[in-house]
């Protein structure tokens, strides 16, 4: 009587497992979360009797700095290369000589772009870990998590990965700084050119319902008349059906696009106009018009809709903006830098407007630390930055000082042709305000140091 | 058989560990405290609801989002203190909970996980709609200081963990109680048959909506501490992932129970962490690097799953069962309901007038 009663239990329990498994299994596919990180090599080698550990995160022989970037997660595609380019940039410094001889350690750990995740990671990484500062931590709605907490920790919060104004306020913020140009100032650029270029034509707006659309439209609606806005549609990046969007900009009979997007939603955009017959001028701001990523994207799209299409074919003709040198000039002092030190240490990822990015904010972060001094506190690498840098791979000046903590200033012009983007007319400078003019930039560019490292 | 005064002293022992735990280790440990204190609470709710009530939540990371969005706007606009602020939140998600347990007391099954889906998605993005109130993507700030009596040295950090700690282990001893009570008692009898509990005299509508009512309001107190844990109240913050994740822990730790809902928080905080950690110490590159916690997290569930099916405090059971035999005392009907315990039960109503 017992017997069988325990085999049917057993049976049943068996069943038990091989659903729970089942469910196990996919609730792992479906949950991807969590960090990850790598560093670059560890430090070695010579160390010099003057350097001390002057702050924390720096001994005599490394400098440790920190990261929070979208490694897996809907982020990922394009702005995974950022890191690991900057890393590269490190290593070939550290390789050659370091900064005053300390080589720079940088650990960026993975929070998929989740606010949440990112609150953890980089208290992980100043509690935990000392990091002497924060570097390049990407994303908005990321980052903006953290801001508070480093400034209350008084860690130094350098250029930061994204283009909101937010970055930008010395009294509130005093460690955070950004770098890349922010929207605002791209939006007034791109306004600009269109209401020149295209006067008399429909114009429409597409742009993502956050801080980096929004601050796009306002610097659009600086230049361009509002009688030649006739839609402005907005998406949220959770969302990636845009359709109804796109059938408004349709509707609205726009001529010209132009769009504050990310590069999975601008690729997007493109097919689903596409899919209506609608073959508007696509203006699109500079985060997302990567001309490889976008490519990839609108095949790997493409694909998973069943359909084949020419990714460079369908990019040729995109106008957009650039504040670093373009990728396919290789005459260029600072892409042929960056393109040497991506093939020697970080050639498995392809040179693309990611890569260039990353390394050329990791030589501003060097340029910055060797101004800080041979033994500098974290308060020295913020006074350092607020006394001003001078220009680097940037087309234009940075605008740091005491009062300003955003970073270039000014872009050029660019339209894509043939998979890259080429310039077209002279680099603009402009400022965040209302009024403030666009005037064309006349100082002389840098040219990259032959020894690939600035000079102190 | 538990007494209310063991409970009360199990609970009094955690938090002196704790206490000393946070002084002992580093400020980032403390943050974690914080972080598991959140998840315990959340998952705690969320295990008595699958695992005592039969009913399946797949949105509990919406009721999170009450909670912490209703703590940032309290905070905000009318600078409460927070334990006045965590009754209101708390009462906010109750209601919320007592509405969606009204239809889910209908549902069944599948049905129940795919309403539950549906909220867990929908909800956040209401933050987009209402962009004013609720900030939208940027989401809104939480301020949070320690009191001034602790000295200006004292960490923040270390205050998150003991204010989190503290309202997770009073949560814990209140769900202990009703576990045991008669209420947790109806619960296990709809969860096994609902005709029979019917029969019983138990009122089998009211029991469900009662459990998703205790289960919204503890995922709302974990909303609320999670605000003040992280400063920042925004729907990326609230996505499906949290949803399943409090699930996977409540399942990991062993579904229906409560010290199982602790050791599924500690596997679902400290792994990643953990993981991460080796794998940096091993240098592999970022994109093998970043696949690896993802891929332990799925690991150590299967294996959780094929070693101890009834999750880690079953498998905990099992093994003190091996050492001391299954004495009278066990009582099995916990985890496992047999037709006797059920009977046993049911003349327990009987003794106790259930009407």
């Amino acid at each position: 009587m017992k017997r069988p009663q325990h085999l049917i239990n057993r049976a049943r329990r068996r069943r038990w497992q091989a659903a729970a498994i089942v469910s196990v299994a996919a609730l792992t596919a479906a949950a991807c979360s969590s960090s990850s990180s790598s560093s670059s090599a560890s430090s070695s080698g010579s160390s010099s009797a003057a350097l001390t550990a002057s702050a924390p995160g720096i001994t005599p022989t490394q400098i440790l700095i920190g990261s929070h970037q979208p490694l897996t997660g809907p982020a990922a595609p394009g702005y995974d290369l950022i890191a690991p380019a900057s890393a590269a940039y490190f290593s070939y410094v550290n390789a050659h000589g370091g900064v005053y001889g300390r080589k720079i350690v940088y650990k960026y750990l993975n929070d998929a772009y989740d606010p949440t995740t990112t609150a953890s990671v980089v208290r992980q990484l100043v509690l935990q870990d000392n990091v002497y500062a924060l570097f390049d931590g990407l994303g908005t709605p990321t980052h903006l998590a953290v801001v508070q907490f480093l400034n209350s920790e008084k860690v130094p919060d350098v250029f930061v990965a994204s283009g909101c104004e937010c970055w930008n306020s010395p009294t509130t913020d005093p460690e955070t700084f950004g770098w890349q140009i922010d929207y605002v100032r791209e939006g007034k650029i791109l306004g600009q050119y269109v209401k020149q270029h295209f006067a008399g034509k429909k114009v429409a707006y597409f742009y993502q319902d956050d801080e980096f659309g929004q601050d796009g439209v306002k610097g659009l609606d600086d230049e361009i008349p509002a009688s030649m806005v006739v839609s402005k549609q907005s998406y949220v990046d959770t969302n990636v059906n845009i359709g109804p969007q796109v059938a408004a900009l349709r509707a609205s009979g726009a001529q010209v696009v132009i769009s504050f997007s990310i590069p999975a939603f601008t690729a997007l955009l493109k097919l689903n106009s596409l899919k209506l017959g609608f073959s508007p001028q696509l203006v699109v701001s500079n985060v997302g018009s990567d001309a490889i990523t976008l490519s990839g994207l609108l095949e790997a799209f493409a694909k998973q809709g069943g359909a084949t299409v020419n990714g460079n074919a369908l990019t040729n003709g995109i106008i957009s903006d650039g504040y670093l040198p373009t990728l396919g000039d290789m005459s260029n002092s600072w892409t042929s830098l960056f393109s040497k030190v991506h093939q020697e240490y970080d050639a498995s990822a392809p040179f693309d407007g990611n890569v260039l990015y990353g390394e050329a904010v990791a030589y501003t972060f060097v340029q910055a630390m060797l101004k800080a001094g041979r033994n500098p506190t974290r308060a020295d690498l913020v006074s350092a930055l607020e006394g001003g840098l001078p220009q680097g791979p940037a087309v234009a000046p940075y605008a740091y000082s005491s009062t300003d903590h955003a970073g270039i200033t000014g872009a050029y012009i660019g339209v894509i042709t043939n998979g890259v983007l080429v310039q077209k007319g002279p680099v603009l400078t402009t400022d965040t305000s209302t009024s403030g003019p666009i005037t064309t930039f006349t100082g002389t560019e840098q040219q990259a140091p032959a020894s690939g490292i600035p000079s102190p | 058989m538990q007494t209310l005064p063991r409970r009360l002293g199990v609970a009094v022992v955690v938090a002196v560990i704790v206490v000393l735990a946070s002084i002992k280790l580093n400020t980032f440990r403390d943050y974690q405290i914080a972080e598991i204190a959140v998840e315990v609470t959340a998952v705690a709710g969320l295990t008595l609801l699958t695992g005592l009530s039969g009913q399946i939540s797949l949105g509990h990371g919406a009721f999170m989002a009450i909670g912490a969005y209703t703590t940032a706007l309290l905070l905000m606009h009318l600078s409460w203190p927070f334990a006045a602020v965590l009754v209101l939140a708390a009462a906010v998600t109750a209601a919320a909970g007592a509405i969606v347990g009204a239809a889910a007391a209908r549902l069944r099954g599948p049905y129940l996980a795919g309403a539950t889906l549906m909220l867990g998605v929908a909800l956040p993005s209401i933050a987009y709609a209402y962009q004013g109130i609720f900030g939208g993507d940027q989401g809104l700030n939480v301020a949070f200081t320690a009191p001034g009596f602790l000295g200006a040295t004292f960490p923040l950090t270390r205050w998150q963990a003991w204010v989190s700690a503290l309202v997770a282990l009073i949560t814990l001893v209140l769900l202990a109680n009703l576990y045991y009570s008669r209420i947790g008692r109806n619960w296990r009898a709809v969860r096994d048959d609902e005709v029979a509990a019917a029969l019983d005299g138990v009122n089998v509508a009211a029991a469900r909506i009662l459990a998703f009512v205790v289960s919204a309001t503890c995922a709302g107190i974990a909303g609320a501490l999670l605000a003040i844990v992280t400063g920042l109240v925004a729907p990326g913050a609230f996505t499906l992932t949290l949803s399943i994740s409090l699930l996977t822990a409540a399942v990991i730790g062993g579904l229906g129970s409560l010290p199982g809902a602790l050791w599924g928080s500690l596997v679902i905080v400290l792994v990643p962490t953990y993981v991460t950690d080796v794998a940096t110490s091993h240098g592999l590159s970022s994109s093998v690097g970043s696949n690896i916690p993802v891929a332990a997290y799925g690991a150590v569930l299967i294996l959780v799953m094929l070693v101890f099916p009834q999750g880690i405090q079953g498998g905990l059971r099992r093994i003190l069962t091996l050492f001391t035999g299954p004495g009278p005392k066990t009582p099995t009907w916990r985890h496992a309901p047999t037709p006797s315990a059920e009977q046993a039960r049911a003349s327990q109503h009987e003794k106790e007038g259930t009407s």
